[in-house]
């Protein structure tokens, strides 16, 4: 290995870091050459972003060496990164709104000249310096950042989703510069579009679970290769569907109990519409940041709809307020169990928190009652209430079982599980999946994202898939392995070879193939 | 059960162990302090320690009011300024039960104001001070007015033992009738969760902007009670706010084991730590320590306090 060091711009190897109990990070290992795009891929939380924040000295990993150009180096600050030749362009824009460009340039000492090359470099030659940071369009913000970033001439430069919002002329601009870089510099290039990482990148390094799990050359073919890296194999620990249980996907004739139509927050999601039947688990499958957090926001009554109509039971609704929601029996369940619970309460204080919104504001909270009900819900979820008397010492499976236990333990309806077993161990995964088969046998309908694809067949009856806002396809979970789940998500056709023909392609012909990949699905969004 | 009750009050509980050494302490420096000293002390330590009280629900909701001293200056003065014009014991009651109501009031402004403008409550807080403490030197512009009889002997003296003074039995009959029902209620527990994380709470349903409003409300009827035990005490209202009333009460808040991040305590620790500073400022005078090193001293005593609870929850995190 050390042999080889020298030949290597970016080494990091060994890096591990742990939340908690939560290992976002095992022993990763990531090597870069001098000159070459180097792809980091990996699914929703296969530890990407925990890497890059590394990298730029965001995070402080718990054990790793990371070597630029032969030397040791550690960051602990974004800053001290940037002195060691590493210069991230992170997924949101990083400039002060309320300073114009030329102060956000002198803030970060950014030379002004190879600043305004890079920008014309990027087609926004006609950018006025002077303007207001908030005054600018997402896109161009992104287009400044990048520039920002080359104008350092680091050596090793990261890009983090750079191409999600851009339009697709800018995108077309942002590959070639991307392609272009002499052999001094290398680019670790992450984006969910694999097409654009066939065009541009030379390897890609693939993660799961933490886990640097291979690193493929990109060309011809390799994207079957990486698909399968990222997917990794079946857990066999999961526990296996109890098929008797499992009730008809669809039932014609039946009232949806919610029935989702054209819903759009004006932004991310587009024109959603999908329903939802008693009785049925329907996962829902995107890459992130496609609207399925607004969409889960509307659907809670956190956010309201900016378009588009919402029925439950049949009947329009209108939340204004997630106690609305919650007074017919539509309840979310969030991954981040911080945004959920009170971490500094007791088990008992959270349980009963949201039946104190049921009820008048200031009725009297009925201890007896209470502590009963709190106490068949701990049992009947098998939480482990011993450090009790605050959830933050709790583990993150069982804070996530108090976060659905408040639920049960006042009678659900509907509930939203937006990623619920993101970070949890494999044996309380198993647990909340057969709680959400239960209750959906008992009649209550569930909404289920996840980010673990593989989880979907066994948990699911049926399942959506979101991209760009609008629901691109339907399966039933029999037929969703992930592999089609995965293409699905990607907006390929589902039969579709992976385009090789892409990975020689120039970056003109790629916003085409995408376009016309795009429109192709389109017939399936269930537009009229 | 113990072990939980221990675990969960030790803050207090430390805090009272303080409090017994420091009484000793007060005994060594000043002998002739004795049981019937702890009336003067409970009188006087009255006011403040309301206003701890009142403070100590408002932080724990989150937020912070830093007009608590002006709404006790408007309030002893519109009480010792009425029963002055309105002589009789019984009237006395009328224009304590309308005191009350004008706390309600005042807090209502400030939670209207907090939740309807988004400004931040710390700026709210400081910009209505200056409106109540102006209503107060426009109801009164000199010390003045008097207080009902009845008011008076409420809060001097001791209530039958030399050991119970009568200002703690007010204290405690006032702070059990507002905090027992609140804490025990679901808006004690929405209180809670609207300090301890607003979008969990909101997520489960709780009415985080009337819960807010409330917060405040209940703080400003608390600190009425505080302006109404300072006429008591003093038998007169002064529109003047004392300005060390807000910082004492924030730090006794803390020192109770209040975070200031909201969401964790009781009013019981910030109860306990008044007494706390109060005593230490006695005997700093018994001393004959120049009173101005007195305050200086307190802010060293609070900034001691502060490191060391913080050190403790860093241990407390990290096992």
């Amino acid at each position: 290995m050390t042999s080889t060091t020298t030949d290597l711009l970016l080494e990091a190897t060994d890096v591990s870091k742990a939340y908690g109990a939560v290992v976002a990070l095992d022993h990763a290992s990531l090597s870069v050459r001098p000159g070459e795009v180097h792809a980091l891929m990996g699914a929703n939380g296969a530890g990407k972003s925990t890497f890059v924040k590394i990298l730029t000295g965001a995070v402080t990993p718990d054990t790793g060496r990371i070597v630029v150009r032969g030397r040791e180096r550690s960051s602990h600050s974004p800053a001290e990164a940037r002195r060691n030749g590493i210069v991230s362009v992170y997924q949101e824009p990083s400039v002060i709104p309320d300073l114009d460009i030329r102060d956000n340039l002198r803030l970060t000492q950014t030379p002004i000249e190879p600043f305004r090359r890079w920008l014309s470099e990027l087609g926004l030659e006609r950018l006025n310096l002077s303007t207001l940071a908030r005054r600018l369009p997402l896109a161009s913000l992104r287009i400044v950042d990048l520039a920002r970033a080359l104008a350092i001439e680091p050596d090793v430069l990261l890009l983090d989703e750079i191409t999600a919002a851009l339009p697709a002329n800018l995108t077309e601009r942002v590959l070639q510069v991307v392609q272009r870089q002499g052999t001094d510099r290398s680019v670790i290039f992450i984006s969910h579009r694999l097409i654009e990482i066939a065009a541009v990148c030379n390897r890609a390094t693939v993660l799961r679970n933490g886990q640097t799990v291979g690193v493929v050359d990109v060309s011809a073919g390799s994207q079957d290769r990486m698909v399968e890296l990222m997917l990794g194999e079946v857990v066999a620990a999961l526990g296996q569907r109890d098929e008797s249980k499992a009730t008809p996907a669809h039932r014609s004739g039946q009232t949806p109990r919610v029935e989702a139509r054209q819903l759009s927050d004006g932004r991310r999601l587009q024109d959603a519409t999908f329903e939802l039947y008693p009785g049925e688990v329907l996962g829902v499958v995107a890459l992130e940041g496609q609207g399925q957090d607004e969409l889960f926001d509307i659907l809670a009554g956190s956010e309201r709809p900016a378009s588009g109509s919402l029925l439950v039971d049949g009947k329009p609704v209108a939340f204004r307020h997630p106690s609305d929601a919650i007074r017919i029996g539509m309840v979310y369940v969030a991954a981040d169990r911080a945004e959920a619970l009170l971490m500094q309460r007791s088990v008992r204080e959270n349980i009963s928190l949201p039946f104190s919104a049921r009820v008048t504001t200031w009725g009297w909270i009925n201890r007896g009652q209470e502590g009963r009900k709190v106490d068949e819900a701990v049992k009947t979820l098998q939480i482990d209430a011993r450090a009790g008397s605050e959830v933050r010492r709790l583990s993150g499976g069982n804070q996530q079982k108090v976060t659905i236990a408040r639920w049960v333990a006042r009678g659900v309806r509907t509930m939203l599980c937006f990623d619920p077993t993101r970070g949890i161990d494999i044996g309380t995964k198993n647990q909340i999946y057969v709680l959400l088969r239960d209750l959906a046998a008992e009649g209550a309908a569930i909404l289920l994202y996840t980010s673990e694809l593989k989880e979907i067949q066994l948990a699911c009856d049926r399942v959506i898939v979101i991209f760009g806002g609008r629901v691109v396809a339907e399966m039933p979970a029999a037929g969703a392995d992930e592999a089609a789940l995965l293409r699905a998500a990607h907006n390929l056709k589902p039969d579709a070879e992976l385009p090789e023909q892409v990975v020689a392609a120039t970056p003109a012909d790629i916003a085409a193939v995408e376009a016309a990949v795009q429109g192709a699905s389109m017939p399936t969004s269930g537009q009229p | 059960m113990v072990r939980a009750f221990r675990r969960d009050n030790a803050w207090t509980l430390g805090l009272l162990a303080f409090l017994v050494v420091l009484l000793a302490f007060t005994k060594v420096v000043n002998p002739n302090y004795s049981l019937s000293s702890l009336s003067s002390t409970a009188t006087s330590v009255l006011p403040l320690a309301l206003a701890a009280v009142a403070q100590a629900i408002v932080v724990i909701s989150g937020g912070i009011d830093l007009s608590i001293s002006a709404q006790m200056a408007l309030t002893s003065c519109v009480a010792a300024t009425m029963m002055k014009d309105n002589p009789g014991e019984g009237t006395a009651v009328v224009i304590v039960i309308g005191v009350l109501l004008l706390g309600l009031l005042l807090g209502a402004v400030n939670g209207a104001l907090v939740v309807l403008t988004r400004v931040p409550d710390i700026v709210v807080t400081l910009a209505t001070s200056f409106v109540w403490a102006g209503a107060a030197l426009l109801v009164r512009p000199a010390p003045g007015g008097s207080a009902a009889q009845w008011l008076k002997d409420l809060v001097v003296g001791p209530a039958g033992i030399d050991l119970l003074p009568k200002a703690a039995v007010v204290l405690l009959v006032i702070v059990a009738a507002v905090w027992l029902p609140l804490s025990r209620s679901h808006l004690g527990l929405s209180l809670y969760a609207i300090g301890s994380n607003q979008l969990a709470a909101f997520r489960s349903g709780v009415p985080v902007n009337r819960t807010k409003f409330l917060s405040y409300v209940i703080t400003s009827l608390v600190a009425a009670f505080a302006g109404l035990s300072l006429t008591a005490s003093t038998g007169i209202g002064s529109p003047v706010p004392e300005p060390t009333y807000v910082l004492i009460s924030i730090g006794a808040v803390v020192l109770g084991g209040v975070s200031l991040a909201g969401g964790i305590g009781g009013v019981f620790g910030p109860l306990v730590a008044v007494v706390v500073l109060q005593l230490i400022r006695d005997d700093m005078t018994f001393m004959r320590v120049n009173p101005n090193y007195g305050l200086v001293a307190q802010g060293f005593i609070l900034i001691g306090v502060l490191m060391a609870g913080s050190f403790i929850q860093m241990r407390r995190a990290r096992t």
